[in-house]
């Protein structure tokens, strides 16, 4: 708990970090800042569990729990993201999504 | 604690002590052994799928995090067979190029572990196993799907394929964690006893459905799939089109018969647009491709919208029903990909005109590719009329009829796709046509499985009987 802020500030504060994600994702050119956005995805979920449990069931730490496979899997989705990434710069020698558009139709 | 109770996690303990067994094989052979690993390998899975239909108790380890049944049972016991037709099917362009490069071990330890995580995904007990099955079965196809790694196309694939599902189940979890905030628990069993109808929970769900739903690839998330399938290796494509698709059709249904079953009314709505958007799309694209994959990729999308339809109906029949029809599509997917596998390995062509005049130089393998393509088009007596013909059923018994309606036009549409390729074959003349192959033992084996499959799942009928009977047990 914090004192002096409820948990609306905190989930509106998540909420407006999802969908920064997500409209990162969708209007980004460059594969490293798409995957930042990503990054922010997971975090603003990782905050939500946190905060749902210290405020709302304090008894169990199930939140607090997923929160922490929620940082372990998203170290583990970066790495191999940007070990792809790096693969394709090794072939293209870029790491912009327009680059990657071979195979559209 | 009972040591004996983890027999329970059979299925798991086994693919892992596999997969332990590769990693020292790898470490302490010579390097003239280190040919006869796939060999090695597939012969290790199939006594593992031979161990997997021993009967096995019901029951639940770790507090109900994770739980087995007789469904579930007979599901990995399925997923078992189509990962064994599928390592048969590619063990010779495995030979021919993977194991030049020396990366053979990984590619059949990545595949391993990814059904490994399927099987932890489908008998999750909760939503943090749920999470922790769905990264483990993702992550390592996203590397599968890049392997070929000289290769532009598979790069890009593997790049479209892991920033999607990176946001899928990012918004999946958000969603699970809203979810979490109105009921209190993340364990299926509390959530199913307290969840109601209201703004957040409804939200929650909406977003948890996404992250399935790219999985499943259902129209509006099925962008990644035809780039992702044409880009990647032939197997790791029919991999991701039957076994995980399969995998993730399973869960949620789970989740939804289950779990969710309070909030029926909301995701039948959800269910029934999902359907019709994702059936009409994946026809409508599927007719104008040329590539073999993509047209198979959008051809995949079209019958995740029937599988749909059996949703509907939230009972034992509607269980049923998309069990039985995931082992049917399980069986005919691989018998075309199987055939694509084939003759790209022989001649490395993979457009829908290089097949023209086929049946005039491999007619074994242009008969076997008629029977999967008709299956996949719901024709009688092969198992997918029959696969079909129960999704109706289901959808009908809750009185969804216009819905079925539109199932039979698309079904008509997906027939005069399908046929395209028969013609092609079959009637078409080509001076140019891939000349006489004969596949090798491996591949030869792997086809015929496929083929008494789709064969045997449509008359054999006690088959759809005994999963009904066992549809219960959830």
């Amino acid at each position: 708990m914090i004192e002096g802020i409820s948990i609306y500030e905190i989930l509106t504060l998540t909420s407006i970090l999802f969908f920064i994600g997500v409209y990162g994702f969708f209007t980004r050119e460059n594969l490293i800042t798409i995957l930042m956005s990503i990054e922010l995805i997971l975090n603003a979920a990782a905050v939500n569990f946190v905060i749902i449990n210290t405020y709302l069931f304090p008894d169990f730490l199930q939140g607090a729990i997923f929160s922490i496979f929620i940082i372990a899997l998203a170290a583990a989705e970066t790495a191999l993201a940007i070990a792809i990434i790096i693969n394709l710069y090794k072939l293209v020698t870029s790491v912009e999504v327009r680059d990657t558009e071979t195979m559209k139709h | 604690m009972d040591w004996k109770s983890l027999l329970l996690m059979r299925y798991e303990l086994g693919l892992l002590a596999i997969v332990l067994l590769l990693i020292i094989f790898e470490i302490f052979s010579s390097k003239k052994q280190k040919e006869n690993l796939i060999s090695f390998a597939i012969i290790l899975f199939a006594i593992h799928t031979l161990i997997g239909f021993l009967p096995l108790d019901k029951g639940e380890l770790f507090g109900g995090m994770f739980n087995t049944n007789a469904l579930l049972h007979f599901f990995k016991g399925t997923l078992n067979v189509g990962v064994l037709i599928l390592l048969l099917q590619s063990a010779d362009w495995l030979k021919d190029t993977i194991v030049q490069q020396k990366k053979s071990t990984e590619f059949i330890m990545l595949l391993f572990s990814s059904l490994l995580g399927m099987y932890f995904m489908i008998s999750s007990g909760d939503f943090l196993m749920f999470y922790i099955g769905l990264e483990l079965a993702t992550l390592p196809v996203a590397a599968l799907v890049a392997y070929e790694t000289s290769k532009r196309i598979s790069a890009e694939a593997g790049v479209k394929f892991i920033l999607s599902s990176a946001l899928a189940s990012g918004t999946a979890i958000f969603g699970i964690s809203l979810l979490y905030a109105t009921t209190g628990s993340i364990y299926f069993d509390v959530i199913a006893d307290v969840l109601t109808i209201s703004n957040l929970s409804v939200l929650g769900f909406i977003f948890f459905f996404m992250g399935l739903a790219f999985k499943i690839s259902l129209v509006p998330f099925h962008f990644w799939t035809a780039d992702v399938y044409q880009g990647a290796p032939i197997s790791v494509a029919s991999y991701l089109s039957v076994i995980s698709k399969g995998a993730a059709v399973m869960i949620l249904m789970i989740i939804l018969f289950t779990v969710m079953k309070p909030l029926f009314p909301i995701w039948t709505k959800i269910i029934y647009i999902v359907a019709i958007a994702t059936m009409f799309i994946g026809n409508l694209f599927a007719l104008r491709q040329q590539n073999m994959k993509r047209f198979l990729a959008f051809s995949s999308v079209a019958q995740a919208g029937f599988i749909l339809l059996g949703f509907l109906s939230y009972d034992q029949l509607g269980t049923a029903t998309i069990v039985f029809f995931v082992a049917v599509y399980i069986f005919s997917n691989l018998g075309a990909f199987g055939v694509v596998q084939a003759i790209s390995t022989a001649s490395n062509k993979e457009n829908i005109d290089d097949y023209e005049g086929l049946y005039r130089t491999n007619p074994k393998l242009s008969l076997l590719m008629m029977l999967a393509l008709f299956s996949l088009a719901g024709i009688p007596p092969l198992a997918g009329f029959f696969g079909k013909f129960f999704l109706y059923a289901a959808a009908a018994s809750k009185g969804y009829y216009v819905m079925v309606f539109i199932a039979v036009v698309n079904a008509t549409i997906s027939l005069y796709y399908y046929l395209i390729v028969v013609r092609a074959m079959f009637l078409r003349k080509n001076p140019n046509a891939i000349p006489y192959f004969k596949s090798r033992p491996y591949m030869r084996l792997g086809l015929i499985i496929a083929a008494v499959g789709i064969l045997m799942a449509g008359l054999y009928s006690p088959l759809y009987n005994y999963i009904f009977s066992i549809s219960s047990s959830f």
